[in-house]
């Protein structure tokens, strides 16, 4: 890949990748390879680089979607982290920095056009990425250095010759493909050597100047494709014969072929079959024959001036190939300086290409070898384990082998495809007839229409004006649109667009086919793009206008009915895309989906119900689903037997009953009970699922629960905290939360035995149930009772090693939890100090940068610095400090719980002085100016804490404190109320004595 | 011919067409005495094949000779070498207006060249003789008649190497869009749609 980059690459002076079309097909390459390269190597996508390539990008906050943590200004970071928790992609504009392939491939997958920019610009700032990516052991593996494998990283170097090899191999690939096309159009042609002939015969002749006597054609006749060679030999690639009569050798027979040109036995007009055999080695052209065979001509030649050699091929392309050749073949590099440029050309042609593939790399490659030759299936079921994004990307294509036999069926297809080229309208009709007549789903059919062209003839035909036509070709390309690698195949050819494009068509039948092949093509992301970007959603959307009313169609809308099934059929397919579900909702798709939601046929609302569940990620399509008055008929379909529908239905309502206003509908339309009724099927977890979610989002509101609670709902789902799966669990535990803010539901838990299962639940690794589960605890350990049985399962031990997750989310979940657990406990403080390393827990993620964490962690240390002997060990921790440091930061919440921890830790006395040295008084002094009462509250008692320290009184005094705590002398909190007027009581009786003299010791 | 003739001419024809109502049929006579007045007024009041012909080129988009000669013999039912206005407002009840059945009927009419109720293969062949235009000098008649071969040994359903109506009409129901498999010889949706809008919106002009 590097050798790629350096040599092959045209680069211009200023470190920039000139615009040829050589380096767009290479960049071209280069991003389709990073696409793909996440899903086919997840491994080897998730080695962190040596050192991140940095380069000026052009994209901004906007670009990035969900999995990214955008701040206010404008800066990214990705939220997959490496093992120390740094991001692996960060960006402040301009400046962006990956490492990691993953992250490559999300920027390669991005739904804009910036694609290719981001490409040049990663590759011109980073001129030695095999180095970055690798680091030095590796990237010089070339020159087969041995790495020391400790055990523990053998894996790990492992992975990284894996990438290694995947590397250099993409980067041979490219070279070839690059050399392939150079090379083709290197090949000569008729035109060529006409040109040459023409020329030569300008040299002959008696005068003095002439350089040849003669140079003829041994035929007059020329075939219409510029050849003069008899057809059986024209098989062979050869094109003309000439007889040339040089001065001072013996006449010449010269064969021109395509390969080049060569001596022949002698062909003249009436050449015997031996007469064409070759007698010379290949030449370039006839002139550098001539040359070479003739001494005369070659001397007089140059006297001749220069030769105008006819320009085959642009001089760009001529200094790329010339680099690629010495990048191939080093050695032969010092060969012929002066004759550089034939080496290049000869180096294009077949003979060479065999010896370019032996180089150096092969020998680098072979070197490390590796046994694991990856397996195609085993990449298949890796992606196929991803998380949710991964059930809408398809497997690459794997690379099929070209050696096979094919079947006669293949020929034919090819012979017709042939046709289809060729055919005036008529023609074209009855191929397209022979066309369907062959299975369709066999892969030989599918190999002959892709190395035939076969696919974009087809979607050429779509911009006739001719139904029957468009309908032929559309009724193969639905068919055909099943094999994953024809879908590529379509959408690569630029096929799709045709596709899009008589979604306009007048004729009904056409509209519904394409939008049926439309649903097929887009179950990959490149292919949801391009409909998006051809206007696609909005055609497909305006397809959906179909009957004013779904449940009376009369027989003249049954059709308009039918096309809009198949238009609800593609949206569902591309509204997998997020861009795309904006568009739907732009298009104005939602209030026509709303209408076709009133359909009797179950083929229709399925998918009509499942592209809401897809829009329903979009804020503004969750309200728009609300304001159609949707949740009615949404709730109705949940009253449908249709496990698939109900699903659907469940899911939309999970994901929007986030809405307050949802959630009242859903009640006012009996919702819930249809919902509670879904619980029964417990053998369907898909179903499961989205009811649980559902009634777990519904429960936010009270009134709802109520209605829940008339029908046992809490006791059936404590039934299912076991024996159900994680996705499962999730809601139901999330609902559990919900119930538990009221106090009698507490009760219920504890009585119904739902403890034990949520406390086992504590040990997984699933984290959104992680944080689910800790929310049931904290709001449980309020109670008692609850509280007694929590310790006894030892909850709190594991609640508390959940602080080592390294989800954040999850961490201060946890410590949520943790508080009314320590207050509650009994022997709090002695249970505490003997969890090993509890504290230091704490203590570490004091340093945390998420701010959720460090408010959270402020109330855990309120909470356990209560008891003294723990005090003492927080304060052997530097938690003093640790706080202090905190006081700058912003957020009431992390305030409040900040000024409470340090009110806390000045019960021990030395700790009044020390946070007055850090600093934090003036810190205080300003949280009392907030608007929240609370973050002011417990500022007041931690300034009455610290007011015990006469020099914190200063300090406190000359930062004005004592008019808004006089103010606070007035509180309705009687605790605040008192605290506030013994602190301004300590301010004023240390003050004088403080200003005084600086040795009186206070008094406490 | 006076408005008062067309009339009853019109009301006589309707009697026996239920694709048009009256007055579209009047209008179609009108076209049908238009298009004969532009040219002669010789007093005919038949359309002969010249300028049959011409018409299907022109307002219909029909190209292929052997076909368009066809069609004219299906519009003459007489076989008097002239299409009558009668016979112009029959054949218009099909060719705009038809069921797909009418229209299966109508195309094998047309496609079976000899009349002898089979289409044949040198039929096909005659029909299609242009349809292939290949590169260089490769000979497209080869190929024209392996597309025929496949074609004809796909619809030959009874297998006597000839297609029967019922061939034919087995294969249109089967797949709709090999209705005119053998060349055009309807016209297609544009084209009918601009014809009747003239047509029947025009009526107002020849008062």
């Amino acid at each position: 890949m590097g050798t790629l980059l350096t040599r092959v690459a045209k680069w211009s002076s200023e470190d920039k990748l000139d615009s040829t079309a050589l380096n767009s097909l290479l960049l071209k390459d280069i991003m389709l390879f990073v696409e793909d390269f996440s899903s086919l190597h997840p491994q080897e996508a998730e080695i962190l680089f040596e050192e991140p390539l940095q380069w000026t990008s052009t994209l901004v906050a906007s670009d990035f979607e969900a999995d990214y943590d955008i701040n206010e200004s404008g800066e990214v970071e990705s939220q997959e982290k490496d093992e120390k928790g740094c991001p692996t992609l960060t960006l402040s504009p301009p400046n962006i920095s990956v490492r990691n392939f993953n992250q490559l491939s999300n920027l390669m997958n991005m739904e804009n056009d910036k694609r290719q920019n981001e490409v040049q610009a990663c590759i011109e700032e980073n001129r030695t990425p095999l180095l970055k990516i690798l680091g030095e052991n590796y990237a010089n593996m070339q020159k087969a250095v041995k790495i020391d494998k400790g055990e523990g990283h053998k894996q790990e170097s492992d992975i990284k010759m894996k990438l290694l090899r995947l590397l250099l191999d993409m980067g041979k690939q490219t070279i070839r493909k690059l050399l392939k096309e150079i090379s083709d159009k290197f090949r000569l042609n008729p035109t060529f050597v006409e040109q040459e002939v023409e020329y030569l015969q300008g040299l002959c002749g008696p005068g003095e100047n002439s350089v040849l006597k003669s140079v003829q054609y041994t035929s007059d006749y020329e075939y219409p494709n510029g050849c003069r060679a008899p057809l059986w030999r024209q098989i062979e690639g050869e094109m003309c014969y000439l007889i040339i009569e040089p001065y001072d050798t013996e006449t010449l027979y010269i064969t021109c072929s395509s390969a080049g040109v060569f001596l022949n036995l002698g062909v003249k007009d009436d050449g015997d079959d031996g007469a064409y055999k070759q007698a010379s080695e290949v030449f370039k052209n006839v002139v550098t024959l001539l040359k070479n065979k003739s001494q005369l001509f070659a001397e007089n030649l140059t006297s001749q001036g220069p030769l105008r050699t006819p320009k085959l091929v642009d001089a760009q392309t001529q200094l790329s190939l010339k680099r690629i050749n010495k990048s191939a073949t080093p050695s032969q590099r010092e060969e012929d300086k002066t004759s550089e440029f034939d080496d290049t050309q000869k180096g294009a042609r077949s003979k060479n290409i065999s010896h370019f593939s032996e180089s150096s790399y092969a020998e680098q490659l072979s070197s490390m070898k590796l046994k694991s030759q990856l397996q195609p299936g085993e990449v298949f079921s890796e992606t196929s384990s991803e998380s949710d994004q991964s059930y809408e990307e398809e497997e690459q294509p794997a690379r099929r082998q070209r050696n096979t036999d094919y079947p006669s069926e293949y020929w034919q297809i090819q012979k017709l495809v042939k046709y289809l080229r060729a055919g005036d309208q008529t023609a074209t009709l009855l191929t397209l007839y022979a066309l369907m007549d062959y299975d369709l789903t066999h892969e030989t059919y599918h190999l002959a229409m892709q190395d035939s062209g076969g696919l974009k003839v087809l979607t050429n035909i779509l911009h006739l004006d001719e139904v029957n036509l468009q309908l032929g070709s559309l009724q193969i390309l639905r068919d055909i649109s099943h094999n994953a690698q024809t879908r590529r195949g379509i959408v690569d050819n630029g096929g799709l667009r045709s596709i899009v494009n008589v979604l306009d068509s007048r004729n009904k039948d056409v509209k519904a086919l394409a939008a049926e092949t439309i649903a097929n093509l887009t179950s990959f992301r490149r292919a949801r793009r391009t409909v998006r970007k051809y206007n696609g959603i909005s055609k497909l959307v305006k397809l959906l206008d179909c009957a004013p009313d779904l449940a009376n169609v009369d027989a003249k809308q049954e059709k308009d009915v039918e096309v809009a099934r198949f238009g609800v059929l593609a949206l569902w397919s591309c509204s997998r895309s997020p861009k795309n579900k904006e568009a739907i909702h732009k298009a104005g798709g939602i209030p026509l989906l709303g209408r076709l939601l009133k359909s009797p046929q179950m083929n229709m609302l399925i998918p009509v119900v499942g592209i809401l569940q897809n829009c329903a990620d979009e804020e503004s399509c969750k309200d728009a689903i609300q304001t159609e008055g949707m949740i009615k008929d949404l709730v109705q379909n949940l009253g449908i037997d249709n496990a698939e529908l109900r699903i659907h239905c469940a899911n939309v309502i999970f994901k929007c009953a986030e809405n307050k206003r949802t959630r009242t509908l859903v009640n006012e339309n009996k919702g819930l009970q249809a919902l509670v009724s879904l619980l029964g099927k417990t053998d369907n977890k898909k179903l499961m699922a989205a009811a649980t979610g559902a009634i777990w989002k519904c429960s936010l509101s009270p009134e709802n629960l109520d209605v829940f609670q008339e029908h046992k709902v809490l006791e059936t789902l404590i039934g299912l905290l076991t024996n159900q799966p994680e996705e499962v669990l999730v809601n139901v535990v999330g609902a559990l939360a919900e119930f538990a803010q009221k106090p009698a539901n507490k009760i219920t838990i504890r009585k119904c035995g739902g403890l034990k299962p949520l406390v086992r639940l504590l040990v997984g690794r699933n984290e959104p149930l992680l944080v689910n589960v800790t929310r049931v605890v904290e709001a449980c350990a309020t109670d008692l009772d609850n509280m007694a049985i929590i310790q006894e399962l030892d909850a709190i031990r594991w609640v508390w090693s959940l602080l080592k997750n390294p989800n954040p989310e999850v961490q201060s979940s946890a410590a949520w939890a943790l508080c009314p657990c320590i207050e509650n406990a009994k022997e709090a403080g002695e249970m505490v100090s003997t969890l090993m390393g509890a504290m230091e827990l704490v203590i570490d993620l004091l340093k945390s940068t998420n701010d959720d964490v460090l408010a959270s962690m402020c109330a855990v240390i309120a909470k356990i610095a209560k008891d003294k002997y723990n005090l003492a060990v927080l304060t052997d921790y530097e938690v003093v400090s640790l706080l202090a440091k905190l006081t700058d930061k912003p957020g009431d919440l992390l305030r409040c719980h900040l000024a409470q921890a340090i009110a806390q830790c000045c019960t021990w006395r030395n700790n009044r002085a020390a946070f007055g040295e850090a600093g934090v008084v003036p810190h205080l002094a300003l949280y009392l100016k907030s608007s929240d009462m609370k973050v002011r509250h417990s500022t007041v008692m931690a300034l009455h804490q610290l007011s015990k320290e006469s020099n914190n009184c200063v300090i406190m005094h000359s930062e004005g404190v004592v008019k808004p705590l006089i103010h606070f002398m007035g509180s309705d909190d009687e605790k605040v109320r008192n605290a506030a007027a013994d602190c301004v009581r300590n301010i004023r009786l240390l003050f004088p004595n403080q200003s005084r003299a600086k040795k009186t010791t206070p008094c406490m | 011919m006076s408005k008062r003739l067309i009339q009853n001419l019109a009301k006589i024809i309707s009697k026996q067409v239920d694709r048009f109502n009256q007055t579209e049929v009047e209008c179609l006579i009108r076209e049908f005495y238009a298009i004969l007045g532009q040219t002669t007024s010789t007093g005919k009041s038949s359309l002969d094949e010249r300028k049959f012909r011409s018409i299907l080129t022109n307002e219909f988009g029909l190209t292929n000779n052997t076909i368009m000669e066809r069609v004219f013999r299906t519009f003459d039912k007489d076989n008097d070498n002239f299409v009558s206005s009668k016979e112009w407002v029959e054949g218009l009840c099909v060719f705009l207006r038809g069921t797909l059945d009418e229209k299966i009927k109508y195309c094998f009419h047309v496609y079976d060249l000899s009349g002898d109720e089979y289409i044949a293969r040198e039929e096909i062949l005659l029909m299609v003789r242009n349809c292939l235009r290949m590169h260089g000098e490769e000979d497209p008649y080869d190929s024209i008649k392996d597309l025929v071969e496949i074609t004809l040994k796909r619809m030959d359903h009874d297998n006597d190497d000839k297609l029967s109506f019922e061939d034919y009409k087995k294969s249109v129901k089967e797949l709709n869009i090999v209705l005119e498999a053998f060349g055009t010889c309807l016209p297609n949706a544009t084209r009918i749609e601009r014809f009747e809008q003239r047509v029947f919106n025009n009526k107002w002009d020849h008062r």
